[in-house]
């Protein structure tokens, strides 16, 4: 188990949303979407060193701008 | 007594294709979140009743995150519960996410009808959902749809009409998603499938170096068909006509007005050694519908093909993703891309499609950046017309110089502008094949929106310019512009009434370069400018609609410095 932002995740891992350290707009916005703490997404790729990140969360491909994925911690199972 | 209907559903599950089969009223759709800008409105005829439906815009939740949410709230809250019936549309290839916003609907007390849109592909990807069970959970009626196809279609017509308030109690997010899961379990089961070609492909272009090369080489393949598709279809079709049928029928008139009389001028315009130059008469019955329908219309249907087959493929968020990193040094972020690629066939689109961007810096950026450095496809077409021939290097130089201007005014609005700018946070969809007949009725209804919108401005714009030129009444006009036309950006004082035309339309600006015999330098700096400088009529009142006066004069003082600045530059520069 390490933990670790979304941003810094490696491609093509699982892990689990360990805590969201954003406001309640983009929280709530994140929630809708099926982005909440306990839900287990896979991180499919980065572009770029501060580039987007792209989840996959349940059935939907989501993209992530780099500021939204290192506000968002989660846990790696190694 | 239901008076309305409103569609509600998450971004891109087909709302706008449910609007048109229940209205007949006919709306853009595509394959990516966000197609649908404005609130469409259509009337359902059932027996003796009419019923108001209304496509509202895609949202994931009903509490206040965005602008699209507080309009769908906002909307709801606006009749009487006993008035309205909701049809809340579900892509069932993701039952899962799109039942929040279901359960939310049902806890405000909504009387709900879902429909299972996109049933046919749920197949393909080995979903399958049990619509009784999945009804009985929600304890209000599920009909499975094919909107594109139709199917199911009359079963939720049929629904809709004794819809019932199902109420459900408040819960919090948390316990939301946790009784989605359960009712998820329940009714849908999942047969795994071997990764199919879409789906490799669909990973390739989300990872850095795959999706750079897919999405560049099928932004060089794009342009490269709408080239070929405008030129074939300008050299094949549009020009014969014009020569071996309507040609014959001008002549005859021609010699019956006579040339030299008032009539004459207006409607044939000058005769060019002696016989009619469909680009150069300047007459409404030659040089006007030719424009339009030779130089101009070809293109529009090819590049409005072009991109209703990237838009209904899903190509574009995938673009936004990729470019994400480069639009943030101009203060915008990825979804910008598409706005921008709608502001390359009409900059109107354009400015209307930059609603999807949350804030109003992002917005102000977009669209000054449209309205200064995007050409719309009438402006490209005629530029390939009348500088192609001549070198398509400078065709090219065009295009970059655009470019340059482009990063230099992002960078620059991005470091002055005030306010901030959100980060990316968007769906991609799948891959689609697209269904032929959506595509058709979109290209369709682009070519009849060009045609009204083009048409009678065209014959406007020509008209204004026969009469002023018959009474010679552009001397006066010419000469206080000559220090800058002529001094600055080395162009003859002619070419005033050019850039002054653009104000209008810029198909016809460009005509009007062509009788001046201008160098290919010339011609150069002329279409920069004319791409550069004010947008058309059309542009300006859709800027002001958005964006308001106080936002339209500083992008309008923005063009002016900029269009001095890159005319001059390029007079000095250029040998």
């Amino acid at each position: 188990m390490k933990k670790t932002t979304l941003a810094q995740m490696k491609a093509n891992r699982k892990g689990v949303v360990f805590e969201i350290a954003a406001g309640m707009g983009l929280q709530n916005k994140l929630m809708s979407m099926g982005v909440y703490k306990g839900r287990e997404i896979v991180k499919i790729s980065h572009v770029g060193l501060r580039g987007p990140v792209a989840i996959k969360v349940g059935r939907s491909v989501l993209v992530l701008g780099h500021g939204v994925a290192s506000k968002i911690e989660v846990e790696v199972h190694d | 007594m239901i008076k309305k209907i409103f569609l509600v559903g998450n971004p891109n599950v087909g709302k706008s294709v449910i609007f048109s089969r229940l209205t007949g009223v006919q709306v853009i759709s595509s394959n990516y979140a966000g197609t649908t800008v404005e609130i469409m409105r259509g009337f359902l005829k059932l027996g003796r009743q009419e019923f108001e439906v209304i496509d509202l815009p895609g949202t994931y939740s009903l509490e206040p995150g965005s602008k699209a949410e507080e309009v769908v709230v906002s909307m709801l809250n606006e009749s009487s519960k006993e008035e309205i019936a909701v049809i809340n549309i579900v892509d069932s290839t993701n039952l899962e996410r799109n039942l929040y916003l279901t359960l939310q609907l049902l806890e405000t007390g909504l009387p709900v009808v879902v429909c299972l849109n996109m049933c046919d592909e749920a197949k393909h990807h080995g979903v399958s959902i049990d619509t009784a069970l999945l009804g009985e959970a929600l304890g209000i009626p599920v009909v499975p749809t094919c909107a594109v196809t139709g199917l199911g279609i009359k079963a939720l017509i049929e629904k809709i009409e004794n819809v019932k308030i199902v109420s459900r109690p408040k819960i919090s997010h948390r316990e939301r998603w946790q009784a989605i899961g359960e009712i998820v379990e329940k009714a849908q089961h999942l047969t795994h499938r071997h990764h199919s070609l879409r789906e490799l492909l669909e990973d390739a272009s989300v990872r850095p170096f795959s999706g750079a090369l897919i999405a560049a080489g099928v932004i060089f393949a794009a342009f490269k068909i709408v080239r070929f598709i405008g030129e074939g279809l300008i050299n094949l079709i549009a020009d014969p006509v014009f020569v071996n049928f309507y040609q014959p029928f001008l002549d005859k008139l021609s010699l019956a007005l006579r040339p030299g009389s008032f009539l004459h001028h207006l409607l044939i315009g000058d005769l060019v050694d002696g016989r009619i130059d469909f680009k150069q008469s300047l007459g409404l019955l030659t040089t006007a519908p030719y424009i339009e329908f030779a130089m101009v219309l070809p293109y529009i249907v090819a590049f409005y093909l072009v991109l209703g087959l990237l838009e209904d493929i899903g190509i574009l968020p995938r673009l936004a993703m990729l470019l994400d990193n480069l639009l943030h040094h101009i203060g915008l972020h990825g979804f910008a891309i598409i706005p921008v690629l709608l502001g390359l066939g009409c900059n109107v689109p354009g400015i209307l499609a930059t609603r999807n961007l949350e804030s109003r810096r992002e917005r102000f950026i977009a669209a000054t950046l449209i309205s200064i450095g995007i050409p719309c496809v009438a402006l490209q077409a005629m530029i390939f017309g009348l500088l192609g021939k001549s070198s398509g290097f400078y065709v090219s130089g065009v295009y970059l110089v655009l470019l340059v201007i482009w990063v230099v005014l992002g960078v620059i609005l991005n470091h002055t502008v005030k306010g901030y700018s959100p980060e990316l946070l968007v769906e991609i969809p799948p891959y689609r094949l697209p269904s032929f007949s959506t595509l058709w009725k979109k290209l369709f209804l682009r070519i009849k929106g060009f045609i009204i919108e083009a048409a009678p401005l065209v014959l406007l714009g020509v008209l204004i310019i026969n009469v002023l030129l018959y009474f010679k009444l552009f001397g006066l006009f010419t000469g206080l512009f000559e220090p800058v036309v002529q001094g600055l950006f080395g162009l003859p004082k002619e070419a005033v009434v050019a850039l002054v035309m653009g104000l209008f339309r810029k198909d016809v600006a460009v005509g009007m370069l062509i009788p001046l015999a201008l160098s290919v330098k010339q011609l150069f700096i002329a279409a920069v400018l004319l791409a550069v400088s004010f947008p058309c009529a059309a542009t300006f009142v859709v800027f002001f609609k958005e964006l308001g006066f106080k936002d339209l004069l500083k992008a309008s003082m923005i063009m002016c410095l900029v269009a001095l600045a890159t005319g001059g530059l390029l007079n000095f520069l250029i040998h």
